[in-house]
């Protein structure tokens, strides 16, 4: 088993690799030159010059590549074009905030979805049923934008209960973060809930038809005994699934959420990079990204090896 | 015991009330929202206008404007030309600091303009071009020697080629000044988070500090107009840039914001590639006939109706109508759809095809959708391109385009709206139009120190470059600033700057 970890590990490498070239070159493919955005509106001939030569933007591209690629490995992902900040100083400090929205996204997905899924396959076909499906169907469509924007007005502008828009470091201020989080949270969960409502309740719809489901009923057990001890723990592993690859949706959902409410995150980070192409931190927040789900995904192939013995055995 | 706990709690709760509430009080704090994230913070590297919006409250210039663009005293107390126009003699204030504590003197000022002439980084070489030394004639006086007379020096030092940083700062940081700039403003800078906050508070060793009545300034990035409304509407925020014009008449309709306006020194326009390579090779690139029908197709008071709900100021020249330099006998044409057909018919055409690019933003494709509509009623069929910006600039500066609706920031001398545009070596001449006779007058303009001489030599070029049309000009945005009414003493300038001086918050 340790063998097949290791092999794993090392099966990374290569994609890790690949995965940088393709940052690398697609970038370079995008039209639009970094300098002429950052020579200002005079577009001084000296300056540009001396700017192509500083970011090494004469050089071939493969040449290039390697310089990036050799200063990576030593820790040195280069500085924001833009604003001159170390571009590591940057992914420090976005990460965090990024985090903490999924996370609080997650959560309010958990909350709202699960126990909806769960309701409407026990009241399969009755008006709770289809109250649960019209919610989750509208989850699903309201685009994330739409949703923000009535919510500062409703919220923020109307009921004055929370700040609009902007961000408070979690450790700093814990309450004022939370405010400021939940209904960038909660836009970006209540599409994740529905998702997650439909998976629960097919997965419940499932497993209560199962035999050993109908043995429990027959030994005369409570109704909810059955539903949560016997029926729910069982659907529950598809759900557990679903929720990790969420996870990912969520990093991709905050791009968006994160504009409207103005949070400085992974996601505002790189649509502003993009725009200004400020290569050194598109790469960089990228490649980190890469490299964050690739070690999700190590990790859940590791994870399978320890849930289940008969993968153990085949490898 | 357990009363007491619950009295010892009750009042340390009542005296951190109350000591919220004089802190409250006595420090003023303004919450300004702008529409984008400035980019790198030091005066000779920056680029962006949002930038210019900060450096209004942390540096300090040489000189200011007046709403009326009349160039004052700033750091510099006067300033004397030579009768030849080649020398330029300033006083300089005394008593003014550093936010470091570095005294403001001529060495400073000389440190200042040579890191702008020769730092790599900067880009304010072309502005101050026309230096060819700086001299120390005082503790408190120098001496700018030209190589040509430049009447448009002293407007370069109303903006960020005049702004001073502090030399001890400068030589120390070098090009990572930006990340925490050292000036002598109002206000010294205190922290930044990108794309999320940059906080100021004030310098209490400020020159000018019984003018200052704000403590801690915050600006906060918020690029979505509504919502950047909304952040001010729900008190999030004290006053904003940028006010998107259909909002306008909500702001003043409601008795709890107040509202400001001011023409921008800039424009918006249709810059046509005229010979800039392969593309300028088609009938709007050739012939000045088809500009000219495509100028006579367009109601630029219909646009501004259409998409700024009569906020914005139609324009057909490098200056608004408000402006000393704006020239009467060429003013904005009618609409005129018959003449437009004419036009194009004399060229030997009935019906054309033309390419425009533009940002893909939503009010800038607004814009030409409603320039598509108009063109298209006299034969003038217009593609839009709608192109990101990075690559549309590419795409202009590459002269890979027919047509680019673009626009110009302003500068406070008219030489700076139109001299690099119309001139055969601008730099950002992205036409590539030449003619040796506008490059005559625009340089004798930029020469003279007598503005009388100036406004007949920019009326003359005018009076060609409104047959040849290089630009089609369309309109001078309105500066919109909209504010808790809370915000008192605020000044609007055509700059689009926020300048803190006499505000208050109460």
């Amino acid at each position: 088993m340790y063998s097949y970890i290791g092999r794993r590990i090392l099966i990374t490498i290569p994609t890790l690799v690949l995965v940088s070239i393709f940052i690398f070159t697609l970038q370079k493919l995008l039209p639009g030159d970094p300098i002429l955005v950052l020579a200002g509106e005079e577009r001084d001939p000296e300056v540009i010059a001396f700017l192509r030569e500083k970011y090494r933007l004469n050089d071939p591209i493969p040449i290039q590549y390697f310089h990036w690629i050799g200063a990576v490995l030593q820790g040195d992902f280069g500085i924001s074009l833009r604003t001159n900040q170390p571009v590591l100083e940057l992914i420090k400090e976005k990460l965090p905030v990024t985090i903490q929205l999924a996370v609080m996204a997650m959560i309010i997905a958990m909350l709202i979805g699960i126990p909806a899924g769960i309701f409407s396959a026990i009241k399969k076909g009755t008006m709770i049923d289809y109250i649960a499906n019209i919610i989750a169907l509208s989850g699903l469509s309201v685009p994330n934008f739409w949703l923000g924007i009535m919510l500062i007005l409703l919220v923020s502008v109307n009921l004055g209960w929370l700040p609009a828009s902007g961000y408070q470091p979690l450790f700093e201020d814990p309450v004022k973060s939370i405010e400021t989080m939940i209904m960038p949270a909660f836009v970006l969960g209540t599409a994740l809930a529905a998702t997650l409502m439909r998976h629960t309740r097919s997965a419940m719809l499932g497993v209560l038809k199962a035999d050993y489901v109908r043995t429990a009923r027959a030994k005369g057990l409570y109704e909810s005994v059955v539903v949560i001890k016997h029926a729910f723990r069982n659907a529950l592993l598809p759900i557990v699934t679903l929720s990790a690859l969420l996870f990912g949706e969520l990093l991709a959902g905050a791009v968006l959420t994160e504009q409207i409410f103005t949070i400085p995150g992974f996601g505002k980070l790189i649509v502003d990079a993009v725009f200004n192409r400020d290569y050194a931190v598109v790469q960089g927040v990228v490649l980190c990204t890469a490299v964050g789900f690739i070690i999700m995904n190590l990790l859940a192939d590791i994870a399978y090896l320890f849930l289940n013995p008969r993968l153990r055995d085949q490898v | 015991m357990r009363k007491l706990t619950i009295a010892a709690m009750m009042a340390a709760l009542a005296a951190g009330v109350a000591g919220g509430a004089i802190t409250g009080a006595s420090a003023a704090e303004l919450r300004i929202g702008l529409q984008d994230d400035p980019d790198v913070l030091d005066p000779d590297q920056s680029r962006t206008f949002v930038g210019r919006i900060v450096y209004a409250a942390v540096c300090d210039k040489l000189v200011d404007i007046t709403p009326d663009l009349e160039i004052i005293p700033q750091l510099a107390t006067g300033w004397e030309w030579s009768d030849d126009g080649l020398t330029l003699t300033m006083d300089l204030r005394e008593g003014a600091t550093f936010h470091d504590g570095t005294p403001f003197d001529a060495e400073a000022v000389k440190a200042n303009i040579e890191r702008s002439k020769t730092m790599p980084e900067s880009r304010r070489k072309s502005e101050l071009s026309s230096i060819e030394t700086t001299e120390v004639t005082g503790s408190h006086q120098v001496k700018f020697t030209l190589a040509a007379p430049d009447a448009t020096l002293i407007a370069q030092f109303a903006d960020r080629a005049g702004m001073m940083i502090s030399p001890t700062a400068a030589a120390e940081k070098g090009v990572e000044l930006g990340l925490q700039p050292i000036c002598s403003g109002p206000f010294e800078f205190v922290e930044r988070v990108q794309q999320d906050r940059i906080v100021l508070k004030k310098f209490e060793n400020y020159w000018n500090a019984d003018a200052i009545h704000v403590d801690k300034v915050t600006y906060l990035p918020i690029p979505d107009t509504t919502v950047r409304l909304a952040n001010l509407r729900s008190g999030d925020l004290d006053l904003l840039e940028r006010l998107a014009a259909p909002d306008a008449a909500s702001v003043k309709g409601d008795s709890s914001l107040s509202y400001a306006e001011a023409v921008s020194l800039g424009y918006q326009g249709i810059t046509i590639n005229v010979a800039n390579g392969e593309m300028a090779k088609n009938p709007l690139g050739e012939d000045p006939r088809v500009r000219q029908a495509l100028e006579l197709s367009i109601d630029r008071e219909a646009l501004n109706q259409v998409v700024f709900e009569g906020a914005f100021n139609p324009g057909n020249q490098p200056y608004p109508a408000n402006s000393p330099w704006y020239d009467k006998s060429t003013p904005m044409p009618a609409r005129d759809v018959e003449k437009a057909k004419a036009l194009l018919k004399e060229a030997g055409y009935d019906k054309l095809e033309i390419s425009v690019q533009v940002a893909n933003n939503p009010v800038q494709m607004q814009v030409m959708q409603v320039v598509q509509a108009m063109a298209a009623e006299a034969g003038i069929d217009v593609k839009i391109k709608a192109t990101e910006f990075a690559s549309l600039l590419q795409a202009q500066s590459a002269g890979d385009y027919q047509g680019s609706q673009v626009g110009w920031s302003g500068r406070v001398d008219p030489d700076g709206n139109i001299h690099q545009f119309m001139t055969c070596e601008g730099g950002i001449n992205d036409s590539k139009y030449c003619n040796p006779e506008i490059d005559a007058l625009l340089n004798e303009a930029r020469q003279s120190t007598d503005n009388a001489v100036r406004k007949v030599k920019y009326d003359e070029a005018r009076k060609v470059l409104s047959k040849d049309l290089p630009i089609v000009y369309l309109y001078h945005p309105t500066w919109i600033w909209a504010m808790s009414s809370k915000v008192e003493g605020f000044t609007a300038y055509p700059d689009g700057m926020i300048r803190l001086e006499n505000v208050k918050v109460n």
